[in-house]
This record gives C-alpha cells, structure tokens and sequence, in this order.
C-alpha cells in the first residue's frame, strides 16, 4: 500500500492522487468550516445588509423603510459630510507621505551597517506599537493642550504657545504629527527591504564611479518600489479609517468646529449616536467604494513605478 | 592633526589592493566621525521620539500640582496619589476592567489560532475544488474594511441582547474573521516542506492528525506571531469595544480610560497619565518579551 504512494511513481499512474483529490473535498470543508460560516454569517450577508440599509430610513426601534437614494442625495448636501470627508484626505495626504519620508530616512541611515542596530529600531518602533491606543491619545491631548509639554517646550525658547487642540487651523495638525509619529512600523519593512538590495549593485556602481546621490536615484530608490508601494497602500487604508485619536482628542465630538472630524468619527456619530442606521450604512459604503477605488488606482499607477526586476 | 602613518601600519597589505590601504587611516578618520556625528543624530532624534511617553511614566508619579509646571525628566517628589485617584471608574476597579481586557484578549487569541490554523492548513496542504476562489477570498476580505459589515454586525449581537457581553468582540475571532492569519498562515505553511506530510500520510495519518502532530508544531513562529498581534490589536482596539460595552462591568481598559478622561477632566493630569500608562504595561511586557517575533513579523508581513 504505501509504495502506490510514494512521491517517486512511475509516469502514467495518476489515479492515487485523482482518488486523493475528491477524499480531501469533504475534510477540507470541515477544516475550513469556522472560517465558511464567519465568512458568511460575520462578513457577506452582513455587507449585503448594510448594502440593503444604505437604502432605508432606520433607527433600530421601528423596522426599515426603503427611501431609494435619499440618503445619498442627503449626504451631497451634508455640511458635516463634507468637512469629515475633507479632514479624513487632508489626514491621509498630509500624513503618510511624511510618516513614508521619515521611515524611508531613518531606515537608510540604520542600514548602513551601523552598531546598536537592534536599539535603534526598537526604540523608534515603539511608538507605532502604541499609537493607536487610547492611552496614547490622552498622552496628546496633554501634550498640546495649554498647559502642556509643547507649549512648556515652546516658552522656553520665548514663544507664546497657545491650546493647539481648541484651535481649529491646528487640531488637526497634533493628529497629523502624532500619525508620522507611528513611522516605526513602515521603517521596520523598508530595512528589512533595503537588506534584499544586493551590495554588488552598490560595489559596482562605486567602480563605475556613481555618487552616492546617484546611487540612491538609480539602485536604492528602484528596487524599494514594490516596499514603498507596499507601505503606501496599507498606511492610506489604515490612515482612512483612524478613529481612536480624534475620537479621543475631541471628546468624540470632532470639534473645534469639525476640524477633527474624522469620516469614521462622522459614521459612529450616526450610527451610534443618532442611531441613524440607514444614513451610516450609507456613508460607511462611501467610505468602502472610496476605498476600493483608491486601492485600484494605486494598483493601476503601480505599473508605472513599481519595479519587480525580471 | 596627527599623521596618517599614526593610526596604522603603512606596510603593504598582504590583502593586495594597495591604493585602499594606503588613504585607509584619513578615512578612517572621517568615517569615524561620521559614525559620532550619525550616532548622536541618532540618538537626539530617539530622545525626543520618546520623551512624551518618557514624560508620561514620570508624571504619573509626580504630584498633581507639579505636573504642568515641571516639564523635567527628574522628579523632585515622588507619589502614587495619581494611581489611587484614578483607580476607580463609578465605584469598579481597574483590576475588573484589566481582568476583562485579558479575558477578551486572551478569548480572542485562542479564537484566531484554532479558526485561522485550521483554514490555513487547508488552504496550503488540501486538495479541493475551488481552492484557489478561496484562496482568493482570503485575500479580498483581508482588504475589506470593518466598517462594511459593523452596523448590520451591530444589529444582530443588540438583537440577539448580545451588546454588554463579549461575545460580539470574540465570537468572529473564532469564525476567523482576522484573514490576514490566515493569509499569514498559509504562507508559512507553505514553506514547510512536503515530504514531511508525505511521511506522514504513507505512515496511515489522516489529515487532521498530519495538521496536529506535523504542521501545527512547525508553525510555532506563525502562531506566535499570530498571537502577539492579535493581543496588541485587542488590547489597544477602541472601536469595537465602545459600541459593544456600555456598562461599566464590562468596561475593559481603554473604555475605563476614556470614561475616565470625559467624566473626569478637571481630576487631574497627573491622574490620566498614571492609568494611562498602567493600560499600556501589557502591551510594553510583550513589546520586552517577544521583541525578536514581533520585529520578524512586521518584517515579513507588514502588520502594525
């Protein structure tokens, strides 16, 4: 029995596998099966639902009633959509490409065989570990607040500092520092990218007489594409659905005046607020469709940027 | 300016390359300052990364009125005021609302490595119909935002009066929701070599004890990794555990946090930064702890 099934077989006879084939099918479906029904249950008919309540009037309390496409039409005229819509890309635009700049910095200046490697990198990760909790958060709001540490900072140099989180024009910003704040996790994957670059690219180069700069253009930029397009693409999703730090920092308002508003703050305000359901579905497949496309066109621009060698 | 012939032998190198050799000690001379100059570059740049977090461990063990007025590192007195003050939320302790974060922690950790494992190791060893569509699956919901499923999600736990228990918070875990395990998973598994299964299944195993007694036990980095991140993600997620506990015996720690922050501001700093820092201790002892897995993960997977 066992000598049918050694991988050395002589050509010709597929039937054992052909038999193995159609036996997994039933024991794979039982290994699977968690994960089948959370699929179903958990995510499809779920998203099918929220779908279906984009399209209603419902406040959990009396059943749904189909309103067509009012909620969208109601949501062109939303003041408050707007700026959360507004907040959430200045967020995403400022920030990542920052928090990408800073990683991809500091990630070049730690690969260059220093010593204390491990140091360095823990340290400037820990951030990025911690930068999505609530404890964090509160670290912020005293921070900028009036009397904090960035003011305290600020007064000894002689400038008048000033509540950075009740200002409008700047509330937003303490959220856009404390997000490149959390560059740790991107710098992580670019030097494990940058260890994949061959050094005889670097050596070679040197022989041919490149400068550094121009090392850095042609070999390093060029072959850290696909870890650039790797870290952009999970930052801008990640960063498009930020909610605790705004959350927190703005006592779940998103004030002063909606500077902090982000989309994901506006959706858990109708939802869980007003318990407008029917108006959040709406706005949470917005941000879904808006998401989807972004990701898409990241993709389709890829092709002109991101280098995968031959 | 001491002479270059100071620092090191000029005799010819036995190594050849003589031009090298004989410009190594300037510049050696200016590399090593450009070392000290990258090193304390460095080193300011880390300081003032971490002095927030730095400032928040010192004042939470600084008197209240000291807090705002002495932004130093060095305390001149030292008290556990703050930790007493902020101890309670409406009349429970920290110590339940730490208990119900590692109960849902640790509920949420044993949920995604049964549910995960078991998906992963069909999806990389089993031959089935549609393997790939799965596959592929896998990967499209490990894109897909949470905010597409969590109203109606929200509506079925409230009408099943599931909200203020933490089943709606651990029951997906073991329905394998968290795909990117699973992705993560079958990576992994397929790096493991076939001819251990092989051994396995010509010796009469079967696929479940192939997956218990052969993968499962190689997969421990995979498991581990899985298991640092789901602890990390739990413990700091905000979202999720707001709409779902409302009662303050369910409170886990970043809930109790905020709760304490909005009811009360005027208590004191000094008495947010002690829990605040309290809440993140967990996550500081696995940062201690698992620091090789945690750093390998982020490497090869790209989880935050």
């Amino acid at each position: 029995m066992a000598d049918t099934r050694t991988p050395a077989r002589p050509p010709g006879t597929r039937r054992p596998k052909a038999g193995k084939l159609t036996r997994q099918d039933g024991a794979a479906h039982v290994f699977m099966a968690p994960w089948l029904i959370g699929l179903v249950a958990i995510t499809a008919l779920p998203m099918f639902a929220s779908l279906y309540l984009a399209f209603t009037d419902y406040n959990i309390l009396s059943s749904p009633t189909w309103v067509g496409t009012e909620n969208f039409e109601r949501m062109a005229g939303d003041d408050r959509f707007w700026s959360a819509a507004w907040v959430t890309v200045t967020y995403v635009l400022v920030s990542v490409p920052l928090q990408l700049a800073f990683a991809l910095a500091l990630a070049m200046v730690l690969d260059k065989g220093l010593r204390g490697l491990a140091i360095y990198r823990s340290a400037y990760y820990l951030p990025s570990l911690l930068g999505t909790s609530v404890a964090v958060a509160v670290l912020w709001k005293q921070i900028f607040g009036y009397d904090g540490l960035v003011n305290q900072a600020l007064g000894l140099i002689g400038i008048e500092g000033q509540n950075w989180l009740q200002n409008p024009d700047t509330a937003l910003g303490t959220l856009i520092v404390l997000n490149v704040w959390t560059f740790g996790s991107p710098m992580v994957i670019f030097l494990a990218g940058l260890r994949q670059i061959p050094e005889e690219l670097y050596e070679a180069s040197r022989v041919d007489g490149a400068s550094i700069v121009r090392q850095f253009a042609s070999i390093t930029i060029p072959l850290l594409t696909p870890i650039i397009f790797f870290n952009l693409i999970l930052q801008t999703i990640g960063s498009f659905q930020a909610f605790t730090q705004a959350h927190v920092i703005s006592s779940g308002t998103g004030g002063p005046v909606d500077s902090t508003l982000f989309y994901t703050l506006y959706i858990y305000q109708q939802a869980f607020v007003n318990f407008d359901m029917g108006y959040a579905s709406a706005l949470a497949w917005v941000l879904m469709v808006v998401i989807a496309i972004i990701t898409a066109v990241h993709f389709t621009l890829s092709k002109r940027w991101v280098f995968y060698g031959d | 300016m001491t002479a270059p012939t100071l620092d090191s032998p000029r005799s010819p190198s036995p190594h050849g390359d003589p031009p090298e050799r004989t410009v190594l000690p300037s510049v050696r001379r200016v590399r090593r300052r450009n070392s000290i100059l990258r090193h304390s570059g460095l080193i300011l740049f880390g300081l003032l990364m971490l002095y927030p977090l730095a400032w928040m461990a010192v004042s939470a063990f600084k008197p209240g009125y000291l807090v705002l007025t002495d932004p130093s590192l060095i305390p001149t007195e030292l008290t556990l005021e703050n930790f007493r003050n902020g101890w309670y939320v409406g009349n429970l302790s920290f110590l339940v609302f730490f208990g119900n974060s590692f109960v849902v922690a640790g509920s949420a950790i044993i949920g995604n490595l049964v549910s995960c494992s078991l998906t992963a190791y069909a999806l990389a060893r089993m031959n089935f119909r549609a393997r790939k569509v799965y596959f592929a699956i896998v990967l499209a919901s490990v894109m897909l935002p949470m905010h597409a499923t969590m109203i109606p999600q929200y509506i079925i736990f409230s009408e099943l009066g599931l909200v203020n228990t933490f089943i709606p918070l651990v029951l997906p875990k073991f329905l394998a929701t968290d795909a990117f395990f699973i992705f993560l998973m079958v990576q992994f598994i397929r790096g493991i070599p076939r001819e251990l299964d092989q051994a396995a299944f010509v010796d009469g195993a079967g696929p479940f004890r192939t997956f218990w007694y052969i993968i499962l036990p190689l997969m421990k980095p995979a498991l581990i990794t899985a298991t640092i991140f789901t602890f990390i993600w739990t413990w700091n997620d905000f979202f999720g555990q707001l709409i779902y506990l409302t009662d303050t015996s369910v409170y886990t720690v970043p809930i109790a946090l905020n709760a304490l922050v909005d009811s009360q501001s005027n208590q004191g700093v000094g008495t947010l930064m002690a829990m605040s820092l309290l809440s993140l201790v967990p996550i500081l002892c696995f940062f201690a702890f698992a620091q090789k897995y945690l750093i390998r993960g982020i490497a090869t997977t790209g989880l935050k």
